[in-house]
């Protein structure tokens, strides 16, 4: 085949020859990664605003730390423990809602806004599978999303214990209580956990739907990929007076197999006991949620193949 | 070896059928003009080709199947489908660094190149340009792969004519050769005429038309009829007559030239009044069928 082009005056013969050979399969993976960090900044700019608001916030709150500390002295170490943490821990927790809302736009947006404006026709003009394409399209909120959260919580986890540390200086009191209450390797071990586990493989049937739905939907995708949920639940409820399939979908959004009661707060009394991988890892739960992830995906991957401009 | 060959096309949407069976074969080193009325099924055609639509019938493009190997496929085959797809918010130097990083065939100096004739700034977006900059960016793009087949799908349509004609001359230029064939459909039959070694007409569905352009030249012509020579010229069986400015002008088909020579000026037919008597033939053979 690459004979018959060797006589195009201006190409190197040899980098037509050897190029479609050297392109490594992970090539086009990475570039359509990076395409959608470029197309979607929300990725990290809603977490970026999020926490430099919380940040503002944290610091007007400040002055009354001197206070805080001196009271928290007269607590038992428990008590004292859970009033110290609890700024971090509603820093990590409002972080990882945000990372939530913005997979959940992401998702719907991704494969129904390339044919809305039409350029699907130009992805589709280079040598890109759907099935790349998709995938792309799914290890953004499952992988790079939780990754860009953490990194983002952590660069402000250290700087609330900064400020407060300097704070706390200024005003002659001693940071060893702060210090060895805030714990915050501790914590961001149980965040990168808690990413991992539950955005990462936990919400993939979720990002898988969304990722369906805007494959699919002709239009107003965000009412498409509520309203069959709702239906499903309002039929069950009436035919059968059950809800097994809200109480399902309920399960599979506040967290469930590990870490999932992290949002909830009760973290703060030992961080450690939601940490258990070996019991996450062989939840059914977790296996099912990744099967029909996967269906999801495959349907998406059909649909992109057929679909064309809307 | 046949660039294209197709058998049997056939593509039917819901109710309407847009392809009725074609069967096409475009050989390598050719610039094809695919010229049809709206909805004859030119895009659903090219589609096919492209591998963005399923079909039935055999298809063969660059000795692949295009529906189930769209994505190898587009190592050698290019499209600009339409004017403005590329997505609005890339910024020009993303979409060259895209397009390096998945097409094993991009010449990034090459479309750097022909970015630096035009006015694009590397740091705009793509929003930001004109229609005529997006088409420019587009063609510096596509131009800079170096890809056996390229379909051209109203590439122009809209632009003004500095840009029309500036891109027909430096696809000509700075980008056939022989080892390339080429593929534009449209409507603006006048401005491609001279750039094109064949052309097609596409009504309904079917190819109704299909000859190099040497062949149109041979056996088309088209005669001013002197009006005392009308009835004369009737009698050879024209394929098509019309009246300018109260003057008849027949088209022949493959009738002698010195002949027509004696009834009035004899030129060769424009792509364009040539369509429009293939077309206007067709309609009335279908009128006859219904009768």
């Amino acid at each position: 085949m690459n004979a018959e082009s060797n006589a195009i005056p201006g190409s190197p013969i040899e980098s037509q020859v050897i190029a479609p050979a050297v392109m490594p399969a992970a090539r086009p993976m990475y570039w359509s990664v990076r395409r959608e960090l470029w197309e979607n900044r929300s990725i990290y700019i809603a977490p970026l605003a999020v926490a430099a608001v919380f940040l503002f916030g944290f610091l007007i709150s400040t002055i009354h730390l001197p206070g805080k500390m001196r009271a928290a002295s007269a607590l038992d170490p428990m008590r004292q423990h859970e009033l110290i943490a609890q700024p971090y821990l509603i820093a990590s927790g409002l972080m990882m809602l945000t990372t939530l809302v913005v997979g959940v736009f992401y998702c719907l947006d991704a494969l129904y806004g390339e044919r809305r404006d039409r350029s699907i026709l130009f992805w589709k003009s280079l040598p890109v599978s759907d099935l790349t394409t998709v995938l792309s399209k799914a290890i953004t909120p499952v992988v790079i999303l939780p990754l860009v959260t953490f990194a983002i919580t952590v660069v402000m986890q250290w700087i609330m214990l900064l400020v407060s540390t300097a704070v706390l200086l200024g005003s002659g009191l001693s940071v060893t209580t702060l210090w060895a209450h805030g714990s915050l390797f501790q914590t961001w071990l149980m965040l990168l956990y808690h990413l991992l586990t539950v955005h990462g493989l936990w919400y993939a049937p979720i990002y898988g739907w969304l990722l369906l739905v805007s494959a699919w939907a002709r239009r107003v995708p965000f009412l498409w990929a509520g309203l069959p949920l709702l239906a499903i639940g309002v039929v069950e409820k009436i035919a059968f007076n059950t809800t097994h399939f809200g109480t399902m979908l309920a399960n599979r959004m506040i967290g469930g197999g590990g870490g999932g009661d992290f949002m909830t707060g009760s973290l703060s009394m030992d961080p450690l006991m939601h940490f258990t991988p070996g019991e996450f890892l062989i939840s059914p739960g977790l296996w099912i949620g990744l099967a029909v992830a996967a269906a999801f995906l495959a349907a998406a991957v059909r649909l992109r193949r057929s679909q064309g401009p809307i | 070896m046949a660039c294209i060959e197709a058998r049997g096309l056939r593509k039917a949407y819901d109710t309407t059928v847009a392809l009725g069976g074609v069967d096409l074969r475009v050989e390598e080193g050719r610039i094809l003009g695919l010229v049809g009325p709206n909805g004859a099924g030119k895009t659903t055609a090219l589609n096919a080709i492209l591998g963005l639509t399923p079909y039935q019938g055999e298809l063969n493009v660059l000795g692949r199947d295009p529906w189930s190997e769209r994505d190898q496929l587009m190592r050698d085959v290019c499209f600009i489908a339409d004017v403005a797809v590329l997505p609005r918010w890339i910024r020009v130097s993303q979409a060259l660094d895209y397009v390096a990083g998945v097409h094993p065939r991009f010449d990034r100096a090459k479309a750097e190149g022909f970015l630096a004739k035009t006015t694009i700034r590397r740091s705009s977006k793509v929003r930001e340009l004109s229609k005529g900059m997006v088409t420019q960016l587009h063609l510096a793009l596509v131009m800079a792969i170096d890809a056996k087949l390229l379909v051209l799908d109203e590439p122009t349509l809209g632009l003004d004519i500095l840009y029309r004609k500036q891109f027909y001359d430096s696809l000509l230029n700075d980008y056939f050769d022989r080892n390339r064939t080429i593929v534009v459909a449209t409507h603006q039959v006048e401005e491609i005429q001279n750039v094109l070694t064949d052309v097609m007409f596409i009504d309904r569905g079917r190819i109704v038309f299909d000859r190099s352009m040497e062949e149109v030249e041979s056996r088309y012509v088209e005669v001013v009829v002197h009006p005392e020579k009308a009835a004369a010229a009737r009698a050879l069986q024209p394929m098509h007559e019309r009246q300018v400015l109260g003057r008849s002008i027949l088209l022949f088909d493959r009738v002698d030239g010195q002949q027509l020579a004696a009834l009035g000026d004899v030129r060769t037919p424009s792509i364009a009044d040539l369509f429009v008597a293939v077309m206007e033939n067709q309609a009335c053979r279908a009128q006859g069928v219904a009768r």
